[in-house]
This record gives C-alpha cells, sequence and structure tokens, in this order.
C-alpha cells in the first residue's frame, strides 16, 4: 500500500471529524464554557485580592483545562461505535493507529486550540503578570495534546460500557497528573522569573512519547472494546 | 513467501482453498452455548445464508467471520490461511455493513461514500453520484443523512458495495428499513455479485433467487 492513500485516509478521517465537529458545534462549545465557568467562579469564591489570585493562577487554569479536556473526551469514538463507523475503521485496510492519530489531532484541534486561545483572557481575569502568560500558551500546546492521546486510551477503553464517564476519569486523571504538575510548576516558576526550560523539556518528551506510543495503545484499546 | 507457502499447505482444504471457510467455530457467551463445531466453506460464487431465531447468534458469526469478534474455539480461513495471517488480503477482499450501518447522520450520502472508499483504498469505478442514482436516492447526495429515513440510510451503505471491488460481501440482515422495491433491488446486486464469481453470506429469512448449488444454507438452532 502506498504511501500516499495513507495520508489520503489520514487526512479524510481528519477532515471527517472536524466537519462533524463543525456540523454539530453546540457540543463543542460545553467545554470551553465549562472552562471559563470554573475559572471565573475562583475570584468570587476565594478573594478578589490580586495576590491571592496570582498564586492560584497556574493551578487553577490548568486543573480546569484539564477536567474540561476529560468532559470532551467521551464525544470522541461515542458516535461512531454507536452508528457502526467504528467497526468500519477497524475493518479498514489502513493501521487503525494512523486512523486514529487522524481523530485525536481533530479532537485537539477543536478542544485543545480553543482553550489554549481563551487562556491569556482568563490570565488577565486571575491577574497573573503579562511575563507568564507565554509559558501558560506554551505548556498548554505542549500539554494539550498529550490530554488529547492519552484521554484517547481511556475513552477507547471504556466506549463499549454504557457508563464509561466515571471510570474513564479514574483511568485516565492519573496519567495527566504528570503533565499538570510540570506545566503549572512552569508557569509558576515564569511568574516568579525562574527557568522553566527543564519543565518544557519534560513536556515535550511526554508528547514524543505519547505521539508514538497512545495510537497503539488506542488502537488495540479499540479492537478489545470491540469484541 | 517459502513460509507463507508451507502453512497454506499446512492448513489446506479438501480442495481448493480460495474463499472462505471455517474450522470447529465454537461460541460461547456468559457460560451459554451459542454455537459449536460449526464448518464449513464458501468459494467464488457461492452465497451463504445464515438462519436462525433471535438470539441464536447470527450476527455473532458475522463479526467473527470478519475478525471483530473472537471465537471461543475454531478459526476462519481466507484462501487456506488463517485471517490474522492474511489480515491485509482478507480486508481488502472482505465488505461488512452491519446492523449499524457506519453511515454519519451528520454527514451528506456523498461526503459517506468518500469516507468509505478513503478507508477502503479504493478507486470508484463510476462516480459516486452515479451510484447514489443507482441506489435510489438522486436529489438527495448533499442532503445530511440525519433528514434521511432508515431505509434511504441502508440504500447509503449498499451503495458502498455498489463502489467496491471486494469478492466477499458480509451482510447482517441487509433487507431491515427497505422498501419492497429496495429489497428486489438488494437481492439482484446479491444475486449479480454471486453469478459474477463474488461470495455473498448474510443473514436473513428472506428467499433468495439463486440457482442449485450457488446458495448455501446453515440454519443456527439454540
Amino acid at each position: 500500500m502506498s504511501e500516499a492513500s495513507l495520508s489520503n485516509a489520514f487526512f479524510t478521517i481528519l477532515k471527517r471529524d472536524l466537519t462533524l465537529a463543525y456540523r454539530t458545534r453546540t457540543e463543542m462549545v460545553n467545554p470551553l464554557l465549562f472552562f471559563i465557568i470554573v475559572i471565573s467562579l475562583f475570584p468570587l469564591a476565594v478573594s478578589p485580592d490580586p495576590v491571592v489570585l496570582r498564586s492560584l493562577a497556574p493551578g487553577v487554569i490548568w486543573v480546569a483545562a484539564l477536567l474540561a479536556t476529560l468532559l470532551s473526551l467521551d464525544s470522541m469514538f461515542r458516535s461512531d461505535f454507536d452508528d457502526g463507523a467504528l467497526e468500519q475503521m477497524l475493518l479498514s485496510v489502513h493501521p487503525v493507529s494512523v486512523l486514529v492519530l487522524g481523530k485525536v489531532l481533530a479532537h485537539w484541534l477543536v478542544t485543545g486550540i480553543p482553550l489554549l486561545l481563551l487562556a491569556p483572557l482568563l490570565a488577565i481575569l486571575m491577574h497573573m503578570p503579562s511575563s507568564s502568560v507565554p509559558a501558560l500558551m506554551i505548556t498548554l500546546a505542549l500539554g494539550g495534546p498529550i490530554l488529547s492521546l492519552v484521554g484517547a486510551i481511556g475513552v477507547a477503553l471504556t466506549v463499549g460500557l454504557r457508563r464509561g464517564g466515571v471510570l474513564l476519569s479514574l483511568l485516565v486523571l492519573p496519567l495527566y497528573i504528570p503533565v499538570l504538575i510540570f506545566a503549572a510548576n512552569a508557569v509558576s516558576n515564569a511568574a516568579a522569573g525562574l527557568a522553566i526550560a527543564g519543565q518544557l523539556y519534560f513536556l515535550g518528551a511526554l508528547l514524543a512519547m505519547s505521539l508514538t506510543l497512545a495510537p497503539l495503545a488506542t488502537a488495540a484499546a479499540l479492537r478489545i472494546s470491540l469484541r | 513467501m517459502h513460509l507463507a507457502n508451507t502453512t497454506s499447505v499446512k492448513f489446506s482444504m479438501s480442495q481448493s482453498t480460495l474463499g472462505i471457510s471455517v474450522k470447529g467455530l465454537t461460541c460461547r457467551r456468559d457460560d451459554r452455548g451459542l454455537f459449536r463445531n460449526l464448518d464449513f466453506d464458501l468459494k467464488p460464487g457461492q452465497a451463504l445464508q445464515i438462519e436462525g431465531p433471535n438470539g441464536s447468534g447470527k450476527t455473532t458469526i458475522l463479526r467473527i467471520l470478519c475478525g471483530l469478534t473472537l471465537p471461543t474455539e475454531g478459526e476462519v480461513f481466507w484462501n487456506g490461511l488463517p485471517i490474522e495471517e492474511n489480515r491485509l488480503e482478507y480486508l481488502t477482499a472482505m465488505d461488512f455493513i452491519g446492523h449499524a450501518h457506519g453511515i454519519k447522520s451528520e454527514l451528506t450520502p456523498l461526503e459517506n461514500l468518500q469516507v468509505a472508499m478513503a478507508m477502503a483504498n479504493a478507486q470508484p469505478n463510476q462516480s459516486l453520484k452515479a451510484v447514489l442514482e443507482q441506489v435510489g436516492l438522486r436529489g438527495f447526495e448533499d442532503v445530511p443523512a440525519i433528514t434521511l429515513s432508515a431505509g434511504q440510510c441502508r440504500r447509503v451503505a449498499l451503495g458502498r458495495l455498489l463502489l467496491s471491488k471486494s469478492l466477499l460481501w458480509i451482510l447482517d440482515e441487509p433487507f431491515t428499513a427497505l422498501d419492497v422495491q429496495g429489497q428486489a433491488q438488494v437481492e439482484t446486486m446479491m444475486v449479480d455479485h454471486v453469478e459474477q464469481g463474488g461470495m455473498v453470506i448474510l443473514t436473513s429469512h428472506h428467499p433468495l433467487a439463486l440457482k442449485d448449488g450457488m446458495l448455501k444454507t446453515i440454519n443456527l438452532r439454540p
């Protein structure tokens, strides 16, 4: 099989999922609204004091981004599972992991990128110093794809269960913790004027690892789920 | 290549090894035996109809034949080799339409067929619009499938068969939701396919108008 047909299949899946997301865009807005609401509640509930908010900001924004991603994960394979498109994907002549990568990329473009673009706005709301906003953006750019890639494994494992929501969080959240620690720490360090290269290298390494291994694991998990 | 040859000899069927064959297929679900020791083979130019009451494992057999579900015991062979060993060749030659036919309701029939073609790595031998017209969906090419009826959606899925050059069609209740004319058309499609040397495996109670010797029947009794 030629590389051209494989990349054609990859881009077909990507385009298909982006079209689907565009046509069901009201569902796409939910995680974004969740992200905004959770963060905007903190100044009301904790304290409007800029000093307090500034120290909380990196952690709060990252936890909210993580939970918003978790909220959006289930849609990745759900409708495909229900209407049989997932079976057709598994019976495709192309490697399932490549098709999965197309789906994950579409998921990140549809949920990860909007979170990334909204983050500076919410950083201002949380009185984050402007020097740490680039760090926040970089960590979201490196960490967001990891959340989608690792989340895909969890969704693939739970898609056959009727109520897999709780199980999904239990499976996926422990795997998200390293990302959360390095990312929030990088943003805090940037605010304090310290170096953040170390944390970014770790995030980059995690991204490289999940980019290469997660699609394979997801493909295997899908086969098990459809059995 | 040498290795592949020895395995094909090892697993060779009684006569020619072309086609699909099944040996000692047994499936249990939750301690309940669905079927046991099922043997059959199907050669180009033959159709197999699987009958049986609801819950007797018809859909399970089809999913096992596709390689989606693993049987408790037994194996499925394609051209003499277990399907796990020549998966790519098998998937290229096989087309499956399940009970859920994989038509995305937010996409138009045309987009659905485009995706299906890319998944199958197939070059359509005729224009997608012509196929949609053939299955009676003229004028519905560009409306989201969610606005179509269940029968019309199934017609889109059947359009996939017309486009593909697959040798083996595995169809789960292909007549469901279709009107009388649609059922007749599907039957014609299947008969043509078998007469041109293709293979069809289907679950249905609908009698097929095939000549003797071309149609095999399996009845699953609980």
